[in-house]
């Protein structure tokens, strides 16, 4: 491979964008060494830290733990102090159902309705998402001419902005768009791409996996490539049959990649919002309505505005991200430990 | 040295969020046609003449007004004028200009009679002036009911009527749907009164969904289904995002839209020679005609530094020339009494902006007292809200329609409550 | 079966095309049509007018009406074929329609009306790429503007990023303090935390701070990434603490140590922290849109968002528009794709 050049064209772009820091840096040694001096090496972990943590404390911890907070007042104001504590209320109000087994009889029935797309989202589009990338990989990880070309093609749209990504389809999508023109030309009825509830939910599916899927197969393609050669050898040698080459060999040391591949895709899916947001709006009626858009209704957009609500059921999905989160560094950590990736 | 250079970021930050200038006035606006433009114009003009007066007009999306500029506005901040149409429900937070305003008396008499839209009930504050009155209205395609061979109905004619005939061309010019109304509670709330619907309770809290507004909305829903009604438009979002139908009427794919008088010029500019269009008022229902008044209303902001320079520029905006000239170039109707009174001549050549004009002034005759009475009752964008969220999910077979109802009543209550806090 | 085999081998089957080949290259062919379709796509309807946007069927290439100067008619007419009675073909210039009748000339004869009924002719047309989609904007719309703020919180958040992040990246793996796996699992934690969930609170902060309105307000809260001094820390675990050592002996400071040691060394991950935010801040759209809501302040992907406006989605602008947001991005992406795609499988997470 060309790991060289790479690195070389890595650090002259390191070294474009160190330019001004270098300056500085010389600027502010001595200062430093004073610091250092005094303070010994804890002092100076922690000056390492401080600006990171700092802005990292200011714009991500302190809001979540406010946003707990709020879960707990009512009313619309906006800043806590005029807010009223009403304790769980909010959370009650999420979980007031006549039945638990049918979300119409929820009090906050459009939270449940956005609970079971999201989800029914995740199972499809992760699935998807994994195979799509999987075969991806494979074919990509075939003795290839122009590798690298047909790589950054199946990467382009993961550089293309959530908006752009549901601009782009919608335009495409749309009753007289491209796709129509195709049926159309094929002698088929056009289909309302974006009215029809399944069909809509399948472009968001489709859509989704359409702009990311090139970044988790170049994930995979690495898996794949870290195989040593040799183990194939030696199962071809031992007249092994393909098909078992595939789930004894290929399948579980790509293992850990498929891991990661996996969970990552299941956090992203769960915090679906833009891209489908543009794409339909949330509808036709409620059927692309996910999480974080209902979040982002209840507490910004909707005529119905209350925010200790939108706090509430975001600390939720906040919880079931942490889940996710800690089951991937779980992996990560065996990996480790493992000596793998 | 980094946490200094941190803190010089914010504090440069600080800097340029906060510093207002003095003489500085922000005005935010937001464009249906091209009165932005004539806007600016004026604006330029005033600034000729007041050169220590500098007036920045940010345009903005409508989605900013609804969205953003309510949760500026809680936070105690924002522009110090904007163009809005959410006017009753934020009224706490407009400035009340009469000490500022060089003849607060002008203001009354000219532009008094829409002062209750726009501030709490019971004040007696001059926030703003209506830049312009809507009226809700529909258009149609007279074009395509000619090759249709269709009769357009009679003034008086129902809505049924009305959709009957639209569905006639539907099926004649092999169109996706005969009608469309735009996707908001506003734009239905005109025919649910006509019908006989009062969202006004006794105690001016909202009340429960009464039989006129659940005939319309059966009505629509059916009308979805048959296909009648675009479904697009409604079923293409959820919540109360708003989707206005007019692009689907100027490339002639309906016969008849449901809109407003704001529409006019956008209309007659985007047509232009394509096809025939007529305003033909408000569809009946079984006790009226009416459409529903509203408007967009300038307001000055409380929250301003330069309240002085807000109140020139209100002046300077509202005076009868200006008001005459805004409303001739961007085909709006007046709610000035004083340019209403004098000759309005309007700009454009096109035939149909004048009739059209014409058919809404002549409209508003018809306007029933409980349209009347929605633009100054607080509790209308709540109510608009959640017609459009849950209507919307019963055309997409989602509820059914009386289960929206019930849901309607609940969102409206559980809104209610949380305000009251 | 040995197929399976030459295909999970990476070899091709020989001489002979086996289905491993023609799979391998139906999904070539097939991803390369799917993946740069709908862009081509949006590119080619940028240039269109907004009546051949409307059109259906679409056409390939952009047409407009043709234009004729007549004698007797200030402003040029449009050009129509026509088919009379006769099924003989002519081409009139429409002066007015009335109704479901042209009123139309022919441009030799001028003084003659022909009537015509308007299903009888057919506009004449002509290709012609309608770059005012892009002037108007760019112009007299500020998007200008707009691409200067684009390109002012990106850059500015990325060397925010890459400092702040390497910072924090060599504490945590090149010192033993307490702590240390107390602050990792934070940031960790909050990994995957979505925007959204802190959205309303994150809103009082930058309101109170008075960042509200302030290009700033849009940097700050996105710079301290997790992923990012997550993955710095990871590789610069790789670098030998021997080294470090050996530069201590040497008197260097710890501040020299971090610049001058370890981050040259860190450079490959630096540079994919970089792109990566370069792209991600570029690409940002929910936060601006709520912090921004003065027009000279605006971003790209804010300022694409004013063309939805209250009454018609202007498509002819938007798809314009979303040309030029799209530009840098690719250009990124043209010079250094293999550096991207081989650095994101070598950083392994994101």
């Amino acid at each position: 491979m060309t790991a060289q050049a790479n690195t070389s064209i890595a650090r002259r772009a390191g070294a474009i964008i160190m330019a001004p820091v270098a300056l500085l840096a010389r600027a502010f040694d001595p200062p430093l060494r004073m610091l250092q001096k005094f303070g010994g090496t804890n002092v100076m972990a922690a000056f390492f830290l401080a600006p990171n943590m700092l802005i990292f404390g200011v714009f991500v911890l302190f809001p979540l733990a406010v946003n707990i907070a709020y879960s707990m007042t009512g009313g619309n104001a906006l800043f806590l102090t005029n807010r009223e504590f009403v304790g769980l209320d909010q959370y009650e109000r999420l979980f007031d159902c006549g039945n638990y087994l049918d979300r119409q009889t929820c009090r906050e029935d459009l939270f449940w309705t956005a609970v079971w797309n999201t989800s029914s989202f995740v199972v499809l589009q992760v699935s998807l998402m994994v195979g799509v990338a999987l075969v991806t990989a494979l074919v990509l990880n075939r003795d290839l001419k122009a590798r690298s070309f047909w790589r950054a093609v199946f990467f382009f749209p993961v550089l293309l902005s959530p908006v752009v990504v549901g601009l782009i389809w919608r335009w495409i999508l749309q009753r007289q768009g491209l796709l129509n023109f195709g049926l159309y030309e094929l002698g088929f009825e056009p289909v309302n791409w974006l009215v029809e509830r399944n069909w809509a939910f399948a472009a968001a599916v489709g859509v989704s996996v359409w702009a990311h899927v090139g970044f988790y197969a170049l994930i995979l393609l690495a898996g794949l490539q870290a195989i040593p050669k040799e183990l194939y050898e030696a199962a071809e040698m031992d007249g092994t049959k393909p098909g078992r080459v595939f789930w004894r060999i290929t399948l579980p040391l790509l293992m850990p990649n498929l891991l990661v591949v996996l969970v990552l895709t299941l956090i992203r899916a769960v915090q679906i919002f833009d891209e489908v947001y543009v794409l339909t709006g949330g509808g036709p009626g409620t059927s692309t309505l996910f999480l974080t858009q209902y979040i982002y209704e209840v507490g910004f957009a909707s005529h119905l505005r209350n925010p200790g609500l939108a706090s509430a059921a975001s600390i939720l999905m906040g919880l079931v991200l942490i889940v996710l989160t800690l089951f991937q560094l779980g992996i990560v950590r065996r990996n480790d430990r493992r000596g793998g990736k | 040295m980094q946490s200094r250079k941190i803190v010089l970021a914010l504090t440069a930050g600080l800097m340029s969020s906060t510093v207002a200038f003095a003489g500085d006035v922000r005005v935010m606006w937001y464009s249906d046609g091209v009165e932005g433009e004539v806007i600016q114009d004026l604006l330029n003009r005033f600034m000729e003449q007041n050169p220590d007066i500098n007036v920045i007009l940010d345009n903005v999306a409508y989605q900013v007004i609804q969205e953003q500029l309510p949760i500026e506005l809680e936070a105690g901040r924002g522009p110090d004028i904007a163009r809005v149409t959410n006017i009753k429900t934020l009224a706490d937070h407009w400035l009340d200009l009469t000490p500022y305003l060089a003849d607060p008396e002008y203001w009354r008499t000219n532009l008094g009679a829409q002062f209750d839209w726009m501030r709490p009930d019971g004040s007696e504050i001059i926030p703003g002036f209506m830049t312009q009155l809507t009226l809700t209205g529909g258009f149609a395609n007279k074009t395509l009911f000619e090759q249709a061979g269709v009769e357009i109905p009679r003034p008086e004619a129902t809505w049924d009527e009305w959709v009957e005939a639209a569905g006639k061309v539907q099926d004649s010019q092999q169109l996706n749907a005969a009608f469309a109304i735009d996707r908001s509670g506003h734009r239905i709330s005109a025919p649910n009164v006509s019908y006989g619907a009062n969202y006004i309770g006794p105690d001016r809290l909202p009340a429960p969904v009464d039989e006129g507004t659940k005939t319309f909305a059966r009505k629509l829903v059916e009308w979805t289904e048959s296909g009648r009604m675009n479904k697009d438009v409604w079923v293409s979002a959820a919540g109360t995002t708003y989707r206005a139908a007019a692009d689907d009427f100027i490339n002639a794919q309906i016969a008849y839209y449901y809109s407003g008088s704001w529409q006019v010029a956008n209309l007659s500019t985007k047509i232009g020679d394509a096809f025939d269009w007529v305003a033909t008022g408000s569809p009946c229902g079984t006790v009226a005609c009416s459409g529903l008044p509203g408007g967009a209303a300038l307001v000055g902001i409380k929250y301003t530094k330069n309240p002085e320079e807000v109140g020139k520029v209100m002046d300077y905006l509202a005076s009868e020339d200006v008001v005459r000239e805004f409303t001739e170039r961007t085909l709006f109707l007046p709610a000035h009494k004083g340019v209403i009174a004098g000759e309005i001549d309007f700009q454009s050549d096109d035939p149909n902006v004048k009739a059209a004009l014409t058919a809404f002034v002549k409209a508003t005759g018809q306007v029933h007292e409980n349209a009347n009475a929605l633009p100054a009752w607080k509790w209308g964008t709540p109510v608009y809200g959640a017609l459009v969220t849950r209507i919307s999910q019963a055309m997409a077979g989602e509820l059914s329609i009386d289960d929206a109802f019930t849901r309607i009543d609940e969102d409206i209550k559980a809104q209610v409550a949380e305000a009251s806090k | 079966m040995s197929r399976v085999s030459s295909f999970l081998l990476r070899r091709r089957g020989g001489t002979r095309w086996d289905w491993t080949d023609v799979f391998t290259w139906f999904w070539l062919i097939g991803g390369f049509i799917l993946m740069f379709g709908p862009a081509a796509w949006l590119v080619n309807s940028s240039f269109k007018t907004p009546a051949a946007l409307a059109e259906f069927p679409p056409t390939l290439l952009p047409y407009v009406t043709e234009l004729v100067q007549v004698d007797g008619y200030d402003n040029a007419l449009p050009l129509y074929e026509v088919t009379d009675e006769n099924g003989d073909a002519r081409v009139l210039a429409e002066v007015r329609r009335i109704g479901i009748v042209a009123q139309m000339v022919d441009p030799a004869n001028p003084q003659e009306i022909i009537k015509v009924s308007i299903q009888d002719r057919t506009p004449r047309r002509t290709v012609s790429f309608a770059t005012e989609n892009y002037v108007e904007p760019l112009v007299a719309n500020d998007f200008l503007r707009y691409l200067w703020n684009s390109v002012f919180v990106t850059v500015m958040a990325t060397i925010i990023t890459l400092l702040t992040n390497s910072m924090a990246a060599f504490a945590l793996s090149k010192y033993q303090f307490r702590g240390r796996s107390t602050v990792m699992m934070l940031i960790v934690a909050t990994l995957m935390v979505p925007l959204s969930v802190i959205i309303v609170p994150l809103y009082s902060v930058i309101s109170a701070m008075g960042l509200f309105n302030s290009l700033w307000g849009v940097i700050l809260p996105t710079v301290a990434t997790p992923t990012g001094v997550f993955m710095l820390r990871q590789y610069m675990l790789t670098i030998p603490d021997e080294l470090i050592d050996a530069a201590r002996m040497d008197k260097a400071s710890e501040w020299q140590i971090y610049w001058r040691i370890v981050l040259p060394l860190t450079a490959p991950a630096l540079a994919v922290l970089a792109i990566f935010s370069v792209v991600w801040r570029w690409n940002d759209f929910l936060w601006p849109l709520i912090v921004l809501s003065r027009r000279e302040l605006y971003t790209l992907q804010v300022g694409l968002n004013t063309y939805a406006g209250e009454l018609n989605v202007q498509w002819h602008f938007i798809l314009a528009m979303t040309v030029v947001t799209m530009i840098p991005v690719v250009l990124v992406f043209i010079f250094l794709q293999r550096f991207i795609t081989t650095g994101i499988a070598g950083a392994g997470l994101k």
